[in-house]
C-alpha cells in the first residue's frame, strides 16, 4: 500500500508508521519540522530494513501547502492508496477557555484545515479510482463534555464530515477510517490524570491497521471506549452536569 | 512503569517516592531542565528516582527512534529511549542482536549505558559500555557534547556506569553483534554444591559465551548452593529450526498479591520443586533467546509478587581475590540471617570495563531479591559489611539500602569518577535519589 502520512513523528502516528513500513508498505511522511520528519523516515528505514522514505513539510496551520505537499507525496510513491492523518492540536480546556485565540486556532487545526486536507486527498484518492482515507478524531467528539468542550467540538464536527464523506462516496470506492481513540498515553496527554482504560499507542495502532485493512468506517481504540463511549451517550443531561469526565 | 498516578515514582522494587515523569519525544527539549532521566523504570531501587528537592524525571521512552544502521560495520545509532527490546525484535530476523543484554529487555539504551549493563556474557564480553561508540549528551550547563572513547573520553568513561548523573544521554551509537541464526543452543545442568557450581562456571567459561546460575540460597549444609547451571550459545544454521521465533505474549501478575505470598517456606518448597524437576542431570535445547536471556520478562509485572511493601535486589561481586570460599561465605551470612529469594543468580565476571563506576570485576556475582520487611535495612548492612571485607561491591542499578559509608568503602574509584562529574557539573544539578542517598549530592 502506498501511504501519505500527516503525523507520522510522534504519538500514535509513530506506532502506526512503523507497524506500516515494518510490514512493507511505502510510507511518504508529511509534518512541520523537517528535519523531525527525516529522523522519522531514517527510523522506518532501519525497522523495516527497506528502502528510503520520503518526506516533506505540511503544516496544519498552512492549508496553502496541502496540495504541494500532497503532489510531493503522489510523485514520490506513484500515486497514493491511502493517506492517513493522525496531527491535529490539543490543549486543555483551562487553557483554551482563558485564552480565545489559542481556541481559534485549535479549532481551526483540528476541524477546518484538517477537513481541507482531507478534501485535497479524497479528491486525489477518488481520481485513482478509490482508496483509503484514515482520520483520527477523539471520543472526546461524542457528546459535551467538560474536560473537552472545544477539542471535543472540534472532534465532532470532524466525526460527522468523515461520517458523511462515508456515506456518499463509499460506491466510488472511496473508504474512510474514522479513529476514534479514547485516552491514549502519549506526549499529547502527558501531564493529564490517566483515567481508567488508557491505552497504549503500540496497542492503539495494531487496532487501527486490523481496521483500516477491512475499510471500518468506525474504530475505537482501545475497543473497550467503544463500550464506555456507549454508556457516557446514553446518560442524561442531569448526570452529565454532575460528572467531571 | 510504576509511575503511580497518585504522584508517587517508583523503581521496580515498587518501594515509592514522591515524583513524577515528564515525558516527551523531543528529549533535547525535554532534559533542558531536568536534573535526571529515567527510561523503563526497571532498576530496582532509587537509581532512576528524583532527589526529594526536585520531583520531576525527564522520562525517555517516548524519544525511540533509531537513527542509522549499517550492516556492514554493524553500528546502531538511536535515540537514548529506544528499547532493547525494539532493537532485538527488529534486527534479530536480519541476524543481528544486541552485543550485550541484561535479564530484562524493558530497558531503554540510555539505561544501558547509564548502568552499563553486564550480561551472561560478561566473562568474554565485557559490559554494553566496551560495545558503544559515541553518545551525544547534554551535560549540566546546557550544552549538547558528544564524547566517545577517545573524543572528551573522562566524560564517556564517567557516564558509562555512571547512573545519569554526568550528563543527560541523548543518543547513542553502539555496535551489535551478528549471530548466525536466531535461536540458541543452550545446556543445563543440575549442580549439587556452591563449590562445585563455581568451578562449572569457570569450566564452562572457555565454551560458553553464555553461563549463569540459578541457586537455592536456602539449601544449607551440605547441599549450599545447590542450583542449576545454564549454558548458552547461538545455533549454528544446521542446528537451528527453520523460520525465526516468534515473540510470545505473556501472562502478568494482576495485582499486588499480598505480603505473606513469598516467605521462607514458599520460597522453599518452589526451590525444591526447581531442583528436582531438573531430570535428567544435563539437559540440551534449541530455545527462543527471549526465553534464556529474560525468562522474567514472560511474567507482566511480576515485581507485584512481593506484596505491598515491595522488594530489593541485592547484587554484589566477590572478587577472586577473596579466594574462592567467598561465595559460600556469603551464602552462610545469607541463610543465618534468613534471607528468602525466590531468585538467586551466579554468574562469574571477566576483567573490569572502561566506565569508572562499572559494577563487575573479576569475580563471583551474586544476586538475589529481598522483600521489603522491618529487617531488611540491618540484612543488608551485614551483606556489605561481609562485600566489604571481601574487597568487593555492589550494583547501583540494583541497590535501595546501601548506607554512604559503606558504599565510600567499597569504592576506592569513587574520587576519581567524583572530579571528572564535578567539572562537568560544578554546582551538582544533575542528581537523583540515588546520588543523594549514597553521595551526598544537596537534595
Amino acid at each position: 500500500m502506498k501511504v501519505g502520512f500527516l503525523g507520522a513523528t510522534r504519538g500514535m502516528g509513530r506506532s502506526l508508521s512503523r507497524l506500516m513500513a515494518a510490514r512493507g508498505d511505502d510510507v511518504f511522511l508529511l509534518g512541520r519540522d523537517l528535519a523531525d520528519l527525516e529522523r522519522s523516515a531514517r527510523d522506518l528505514e532501519a525497522r523495516s530494513g527497506k528502502g528510503p522514505v520520503g518526506a516533506a513539510p505540511c503544516d496544519l496551520e498552512r492549508p496553502g501547502g496541502f496540495a504541494a505537499a500532497l503532489d510531493a507525496a503522489e510523485a514520490r510513491l506513484g500515486g497514493l492508496d491511502a493517506v492517513v492523518v493522525t496531527a491535529g492540536d490539543f490543549a486543555r480546556q483551562d487553557e483554551l477557555e482563558q485564552d480565545v485565540e489559542r481556541a481559534r486556532r485549535l479549532l481551526e487545526v483540528d476541524f477546518t484545515n484538517t477537513v481541507v486536507f482531507c478534501e485535497h486527498a479524497r479528491k486525489r484518492l477518488l481520481a485513482r479510482g478509490g482508496g483509503t482515507l484514515v482520520v483520527f478524531s477523539s471520543v472526546a467528539g461524542e457528546r459535551g463534555r467538560k474536560p473537552v468542550i472545544l477539542y471535543g467540538a472540534a472532534k465532532a464536527g470532524l466525526s460527522r464530515y468523515l461520517e458523511g464523506l462515508d456515506h456518499k462516496f463509499r460506491a466510488q470506492g472511496l473508504r474512510t477510517v474514522c479513529v476514534k481513540p479514547g485516552f491514549v498515553k502519549t506526549s499529547m496527554t502527558d501531564g493529564l490524570r490517566p483515567p481508567p482504560f488508557a491505552g497504549d499507542p503500540d496497542v492503539v495502532a495494531r487496532v487501527v491497521l486490523r481496521a483500516i485493512d477491512r475499510g471500518q468506517p468506525v474504530v475505537y481504540a482501545p475497543p473497550i471506549w467503544r463500550s464506555v463511549m456507549l454508556v457516557i451517550r446514553l446518560l442524561p443531561r442531569f448526570v452529565m452536569r454532575r460528572i467531571g469526565f | 512503569m510504576n509511575a503511580g498516578s497518585d504522584g508517587t515514582l517508583s523503581g521496580w522494587g515498587r518501594v515509592p517516592v514522591a515524583g513524577r515523569e515528564v515525558r516527551s519525544e523531543d528529549l533535547e527539549a525535554l532534559t533542558r531542565d531536568a536534573v535526571l532521566c529515567r527510561g523503563l523504570g526497571r532498576s530496582y531501587g532509587d537509581s532512576s528516582l528524583p532527589p526529594p528537592g526536585h520531583p520531576v524525571v525527564a522520562a525517555t521512552p517516548l524519544a525511540d527512534r533509531i537513527l542509522a544502521f549499517d550492516a556492514a560495520t554493524r553500528t546502531l545509532r538511536a535515540e537514548a529511549g529506544l528499547s532493547l527490546r525494539a532493537i532485538n525484535r527488529s534486527f534479530l530476523p536480519r541476524g543481528f542482536y544486541s552485543p550485550v543484554t541484561p535479564g530484562t529487555q524493558m530497558i531503554t539504551l540510555g539505561g544501558m549505558v547509564a548502568a552499563d549493563v553486564h550480561g551472561k556474557n560478561h566473562h568474554r564480553d565485557g559490559c554494553f559500555g566496551a560495545h558503544v561508540t559515541r553518545l551525544r549528551m547534554r551535560v549540566a550547563d546546557g550544552r549538547i557534547v558528544e564524547c566517545s572513547p577517545d573524543r572528551e573520553s573522562e566524560l564517556f568513561r564517567a557516564t558509562v556506569g555512571g547512573m545519569g548523573l554526568t550528563g543527560h544521554i541523548l543518543e547513542v551509537e553502539c555496535r551489535l553483534v551478528r549471530v548466525p541464526s536466531p535461536w540458541l543452543l543452550t545446556e543445563t545442568e543440575r549442580i549439587h554444591d556452591i563449590d562445585r557450581f563455581i568451578e562449572g562456571l569457570k569450566e564452562a567459561g572457555p565454551r560458553w559465551p553464555h553461563t549463569m546460575g540459578w541457586i537455592d540460597c536456602l539449601s544449607r549444609g551440605a547441599l549450599m548452593g545447590r542450583g542449576i547451571l545454564m549454558k548458552g550459545r547461538w545455533a549454528e544454521p544446521h542446528e537451528a529450526p527453520r523460520g525465526v521465533p516468534v515473540p510470545r505474549r505473556r501472562p502478568s501478575v494482576p495485582f499486588v498479591l499480598p505480603g505473606w505470598v513469598v516467605n521462607r517456606w514458599s520460597v522453599r518448597a518452589f526451590n525444591a520443586v526447581y531442583y528436582r524437576r531438573h531430570v535428567p542431570r544435563v539437559r540440551r535445547a534449541v530455545v527462543h533467546p527471549e526465553s534464556f536471556f529474560y525468562p522474567l520478562d514472560a511474567i507482566g509485572h511480576w515485581n507485584r509478587m512481593y506484596g505491598p511493601r515491595g522488594f530489593t535486589q541485592y547484587q554484589c561481586v566477590l572478587p577472586e581475590s577473596a579466594g574462592r570460599g567467598a561465595a559460600r561465605r556469603f551464602l552462610e551470612l545469607l541463610t543465618h540471617r534468613g534471607g528468602a529469594s525466590m531468585l538467586c543468580v551466579i554468574k562469574d565476571c571477566g576483567p573490569e570495563g572502561i566506565g569508572l563506576l562499572s559494577f563487575p570485576k573479576p569475580g563471583i556475582s551474586i544476586a538475589l531479591d529481598i522483600p521489603i520487611h522491618d529487617e531488611t535495612q540491618s540484612l543488608v548492612d551485614a551483606l556489605n559489611e561481609l562485600v566489604i571485607a571481601e574487597g568487593g561491591r555492589v550494583y547501583l542499578a540494583k541497590d535501595q539500602l546501601t548506607r554512604a559509608a559503606h558504599f565510600r568503602a567499597m569504592e576506592p574509584r569513587l574520587a576519581a569518577w567524583t572530579g571528572i562529574r564535578r567539572k562537568w557539573d560544578p554546582e551538582g544539578r544533575l542528581r537523583s535519589a540515588q546520588s543523594v542517598r549514597l553521595l551526598g549530592d544537596h537534595p
